[in-house]
Order: structure tokens, then C-alpha cells, then sequence
């Protein structure tokens, strides 16, 4: 069984996010950028299918400037296989990805494609659910275990209220949540192997896919500062300033 | 104009988040409609029904949408969707799941998470864990939006509007096979007026138990948790509060042991009064916090039940 891990590159989510005064966006100028944690889950889940006997190879694919190659090689030191970069200068919306890694699926006929549920820079939580609708392959998004047995796989997914268990045919789509598993930290042999593993370099041309953007970005802008208030004595204390405000 | 709101229910009940997004939807345009996918959910229709402002509501019923299947959900809504301009679903688990699907078949860029509506194509939305709020204008005739319901207000209940009933959708490839609900008496966290949230700092879950609940009862409060509370097994994962868990923004929300990471505070900092106990002084939660206790946990919470027994709550 082949599996397919898009992994996205985005500003590392210790870094303390500034918006540029010009309010066209956020600083990423020497900043420190880092695979998106939700990707890095999926990695790790298709390395332990790999582990296990149930994956025969894991391709890893990302979107974005060059130095997403650098992305890539983390996944491959974690245990993919191959990578594949598909450059581009612009940070495309999430449709444009999931047309992107729908042309790439075409190519690679993987039996499944695990990814993150959100990537920590726009937000969206929406790539997983468009790349299955559009290749009309069953989704099994905010998966805290996965069991794949023959032409299906169950899944247990994080819901409001709970978690709910489903079980989809193979091929499909499937997006991971914080609880699937702990990723590794890849270690310095592997790191090394890496560097011999073959990413493959597209273009968005390759896949004859129109990336233009459908929202254009009027402003962007720091929310409200909140203030730091005070800090109090004892509970009594906040028990009346609680009354005060009227929210006992 | 005309907007098609998604219920945001639970077969059984209808909740605010459609309330809210009926506001948000009234900001587009006065022709609004709810529709309502699930499995035995008339009451929730007829309760679609009051919210003032909705011109009619319509019932989508299958095994399938009973389940919250996304491929079933999208379907009905596909169906649907020649006769509007714009789709507006709550920002809630379930309606991520499928509203994305929507879009993709459409060919429109969807547009996460709304918390503003600022003209009929142009919304603001928080971005890297509301660190930024992006106002983004979109070319797509059609729009498919997600709102954030605790930015908006609840559309009153007054009304009473029709109620059709249209035709139901299947999951294709995937099968629902059991689900394991968080069963509680409490009010729900998204909607609840206070939330006591617990983390790293409880331990174990027989301890968060036993410090976090009792105070939430007493203030009629949900529960919530960090993601390390969560990761820890103290708490259920319905409870996390953030950016990748829930956003709550109650009247007063206490945090008890738990840092203030900005991906904690991306699900609370909306909330009117913070009130944070933690025993470091220098932690990132007392800088958003209104009222700070820097204490110990184990003295603080049984000190403040007395208290609010002592001014009688
Ligand atoms: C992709 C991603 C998504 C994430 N999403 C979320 C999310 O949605 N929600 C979320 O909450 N986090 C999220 N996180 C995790 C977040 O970064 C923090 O790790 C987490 O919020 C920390 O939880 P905590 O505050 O309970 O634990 P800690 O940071 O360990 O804080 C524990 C606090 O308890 C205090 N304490 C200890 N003992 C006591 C005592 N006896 N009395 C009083 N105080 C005490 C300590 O001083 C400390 O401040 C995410 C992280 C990533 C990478
Ligand atoms: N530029 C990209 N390249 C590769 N994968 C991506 C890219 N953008 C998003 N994804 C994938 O889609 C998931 C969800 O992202 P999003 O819908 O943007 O929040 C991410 O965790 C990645 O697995």
C-alpha cells in the first residue's frame, strides 16, 4: 500500500507572530519556519504503517517556495521514502492545493493519503475535505487512531461531544488530529540517509492547474490587545470583584 | 440575494451557533433560509423555525446525516445550492467537516471561520492563532463561509417560519460505525455563560475531577482543558479549548493551571472577564488575565468554593 503525506511549511508555532506595520501581512522574514504539526502527526502515522507492514512506501509532497525542500528531507529523516516539491512563489488557498494534490494523486495512485487536519498559519482546516470531494474518495478527517485492514480503514475521530468511529474504503483521505500519535525526532543517521532520498522538482505548470488566488487579502491587522488586570489577595477577594462585574 | 444557513444540531436539539449564524447571515442579505440535516429532527426544525428573520427551513433526513457523515452533509447541501448565493455553516467540528466539501465542488475558494461580515463579498477572519485578522475580499460568485458563532450575536426567536421537507443524502464509502459521547449535565462549553478550565497542572484525571468539577458546579459552569490536560487523559478531548480545539468567549472564563500558550489563549481571550490561578507570577496567562490569584491550586480552589458559598452561590 502506498502512502501519500502532504506536508506543509509554516512559520514554527513557538514564534511569536508579528503583522507588518504596512498591514499586508505577517512577518516571515527571518523567522523560523518549521514543518506544520499536524503534518508532522501524518508522517509519523504512514512511518508506523510502514513499520508495521501495512505501507510498502510513504511519498511525501509539499507546496511552496524552495526551501520547503528542507520540509521534505525532515519527513524523508522521519522515514519517508520520497518527496515530491511542487514550487511556487505564491502561498496558495486551499483549493488550489487540493487541485494540486489531486493531480498529484492521479500521478502516484496512492491507497491513501494521510495529512493534517489544519495548517497552523491560515488556519483553514479545509484541504483534506476538498482533496477527497474532489477525487470522490471517502474522508475520515480529526483521526486520533487508525486501523487500516485490507481494502478499509477505521477511524476515530475527535468530534464535538466525543469521538465517533467510521469506516471507509480504500482509497481515502484522512486528516489527523493532536491525540493520533507523538512524532519522533528523526536521529542523526537518518537525518543523513535523507539527504541521499530523491525529491522530485515540479512546478505548478507540470500539473496545468490555475492556482490563482479567489480571495484577494484587503488587510491584515493585530486583533485588540487584551491588558494584563491585577492581581489579587485572596479568593474573597475575587469573589466580590467577580460580583461587581456582574458575571456571579 | 439569498443566504442557506446550516442548522448546528444534534438531531434532538437545535443550538445557538445557528442563532448566531442566522445574524451573520442577516447581514448578507433578508432572504434566509435554515436547513437542517439529521435523523429524526423535526423538533429541531420546528425550532429553526422561531429564529426571527428566517424566511423558511428545510428538513434533510437520512441514517447518514443522523451521523454527521461530511459526504452525506455535503450532498444535501449540494443539492440545495443552485438557489443561493451564499452557504454559511457554523465554524463547529461537524460543520468544518463538510462545509469545505462544499466549496470544493463548487469551484469557490470557502472561507474559514468568519468573525466579521464587512459587505456582501468582503469578511474578516482570524489567522495564525488569531495572532492576525485578515479581511479578504472574495471573486467567487458563489460563497461558501464558516462562522465563528461566538462572534456574533443570537438572532432572537419570534418568528414562525415554513417548514419543507427536502430529500436526504448517503454516505457512498464510509460507514458510520459507533460514536462515544462525553455524557455530562452540564452547559455546553461552547455556549456556556462561565467556563472553569483545568490543565497540566491537575496531575491526573482523578484530580481534575475532583478539583475542576465541583467548582464548576457551583457556578453552573461548562468544563474545559489545555491540550496537555487533554494529551494527559485528565480530561476528555471535547474539552480543549483553543486553536485547535473549541472557541469559547464566556462572561467569565477562570483558568486554573494552565500556562496561557497563545494557542490556548486563540479559544478564550474573546471571553469578558479571564480570571487566571496559577502559582507563577510570570506566567503568559496573567497578561491577559483581568483578576489573577498567583496561589497553589490546592489551596486556591477549595478557598474560593468557600467563598462563593460564603457570599451564596
Ligand atoms: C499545533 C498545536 C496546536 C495546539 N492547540 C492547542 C489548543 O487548541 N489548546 C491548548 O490549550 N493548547 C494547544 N496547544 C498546546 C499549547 O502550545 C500548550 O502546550 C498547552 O496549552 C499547555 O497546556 P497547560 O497550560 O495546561 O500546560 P503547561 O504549559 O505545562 O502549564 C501548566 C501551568 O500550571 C501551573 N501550575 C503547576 N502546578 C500548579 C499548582 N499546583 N497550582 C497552580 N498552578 C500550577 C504552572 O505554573 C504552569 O503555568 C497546541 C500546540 C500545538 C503545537
Ligand atoms: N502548500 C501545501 N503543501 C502541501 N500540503 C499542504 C499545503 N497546504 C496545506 N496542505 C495540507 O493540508 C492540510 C490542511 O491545511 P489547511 O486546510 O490549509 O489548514 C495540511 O496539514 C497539509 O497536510
Amino acid at each position: 500500500m502506498k502512502v501519500l503525506v502532504p506536508v506543509k511549511r509554516v512559520i514554527d508555532y513557538n514564534v511569536k507572530v508579528r503583522v507588518k506595520p504596512d498591514q499586508t501581512g505577517v512577518d516571515l522574514a527571518n523567522v523560523k519556519m518549521s514543518m506544520n504539526p499536524f503534518c508532522e502527526i501524518a508522517v509519523e502515522e504512514a512511518v508506523r504503517l510502514k513499520e508495521k507492514g501495512v505501507a510498502t512506501e510513504v511519498v511525501i509532497v509539499s507546496i511552496g517556495p524552495q526551501q520547503a525542500q528542507e520540509t521534505i528531507r525532515t519527513a524523508l529523516a522521519m522515514g519517508g521514502d520520497r518527496g515530491v516539491l511542487i514550487v511556487t512563489d505564491i502561498d496558495p488557498e486551499p483549493l488550489a492545493v487540493a487541485k494540486l494534490l489531486a493531480a498529484v494523486v492521479a500521478e502516484e495512485q496512492p491507497n491513501l493519503v494521510l495529512m493534517g487536519k489544519q495548517a497552523i498559519d491560515g488556519d483553514n482546516n479545509a484541504v483534506g475535505q476538498m482533496l477527497s470531494a474532489l477525487l470522490g474518495w471517502p474522508q475520515a478527517t480529526y483521526a486520533s487512531a487508525i486501523e487500516v485492514s485490507g481494502s478499509t480503514a477505521k477511524v476515530t475521530r475527535e468530534v464535538d461531544g466525543g469521538l465517533q468511529t467510521l469506516d471507509v474504503d480504500l482509497p481515502a483521505v484522512v486528516t489527523a488530529d493532536l491525540r493520533l500519535n507523538e512524532p519522533r525526532y528523526a536521529s542523526l543517521p537518518n537525518i543523513m540517509k535523507a539527504k541521499k532520498k530523491e525529491i522530485a522538482q515540479k512546478t505548478v505548470a507540470d500539473y496545468g492547474v490555475d492556482v490563482a488566488p479567489r480571495l484577494k487579502v484587503l488587510k491584515v491587522v493585530e486583533p485588540a490587545k487584551r491588558s494584563a488586570g491585577i492581581k489579587l489577595e485572596t479568593a474573597a477577594d475575587l469573589v466580590s470583584k467577580l460580583k461587581t462585574a456582574g458575571v456571579l | 440575494m439569498a443566504v442557506l444557513v446550516v442548522a448546528d444540531n444534534d438531531n434532538a436539539h437545535l443550538r445557538d451557533g445557528t442563532h448566531k449564524t442566522v445574524t451573520a447571515a442577516l447581514k448578507l442579505s433578508s432572504d434566509v433560509d435554515v436547513l437542517v440535516l439529521g435523523k429524526g429532527a423535526k423538533a429541531v426544525a420546528d425550532a429553526a423555525a422561531k429564529i426571527t428573520g428566517v424566511r423558511k427551513v428545510l428538513l434533510a433526513e437520512s441514517d447518514a446525516l443522523g451521523h454527521g457523515v461530511a459526504e452525506a452533509e455535503a450532498d444535501a447541501v449540494l443539492a440545495l445550492a443552485g438557489n443561493y448565493d451564499a452557504i454559511l455553516i457554523p465554524a463547529t467540528s461537524g460543520g468544518k467537516n463538510f462545509a469545505p466539501r462544499v466549496a470544493a465542488k463548487l469551484d469557490v475558494a470557502p472561507i474559514s471561520e468568519i468573525v466579521e461580515v464587512v459587505s456582501a463579498d468582503t469578511f474578516t477572519r482570524p489567522i495564525y492563532a488569531g495572532n492576525a485578522l485578515e479581511t479578504v475580499q472574495t471573486s467567487d460568485a458563489k460563497k461558501v463561509i464558516t462562522v465563528r458563532p461566538t462572534a456574533f450575536a443570537a438572532a432572537e426567536e419570534g418568528g414562525s417560519a415554513p417548514v419543507e421537507t427536502v430529500s436526504g443524502a448517503d454516505a457512498g464509502k464510509t460507514r458510520f460505525v459507533s460514536e462515544e459521547m462525553v455524557k455530562s449535565d452540564r452547559p455546553e462549553l461552547a455556549a456556556a455563560k462561565i467556563v472553569v478550565s483545568g490543565g497540566r497542572a491537575m496531575g491526573s484525571a482523578e484530580e481534575f475531577q475532583k478539583v475542576i468539577e465541583p467548582l464548576a458546579d457551583k457556578l453552573g459552569a461548562a468544563v474545559g482543558a489545555s491540550r496537555a490536560a487533554v494529551d494527559a487523559g485528565y480530561a476528555p478531548n471535547d474539552y480543549q479549548v483553543g486553536q485547535t480545539g473549541k472557541v469559547v468567549a464566556p462572561a467569565l472564563y477562570i483558568a486554573i493551571g494552565i500556562s496561557g500558550a497563545i494557542q490556548h489563549l486563540a479559544g478564550m481571550k474573546d471571553s469578558k472577564i479571564i480570571v487566571a490561578i496559577n502559582k507563577d507570577s510570570d506566567a503568559p496567562i496573567f497578561q491577559i488575565a483581568d483578576y489573577g490569584l498567583v496561589a497553589d491550586y490546592k489551596s486556591a480552589v477549595p478557598e474560593l468554593m468557600d467563598a462563593l458559598t460564603a457570599a451564596g452561590k
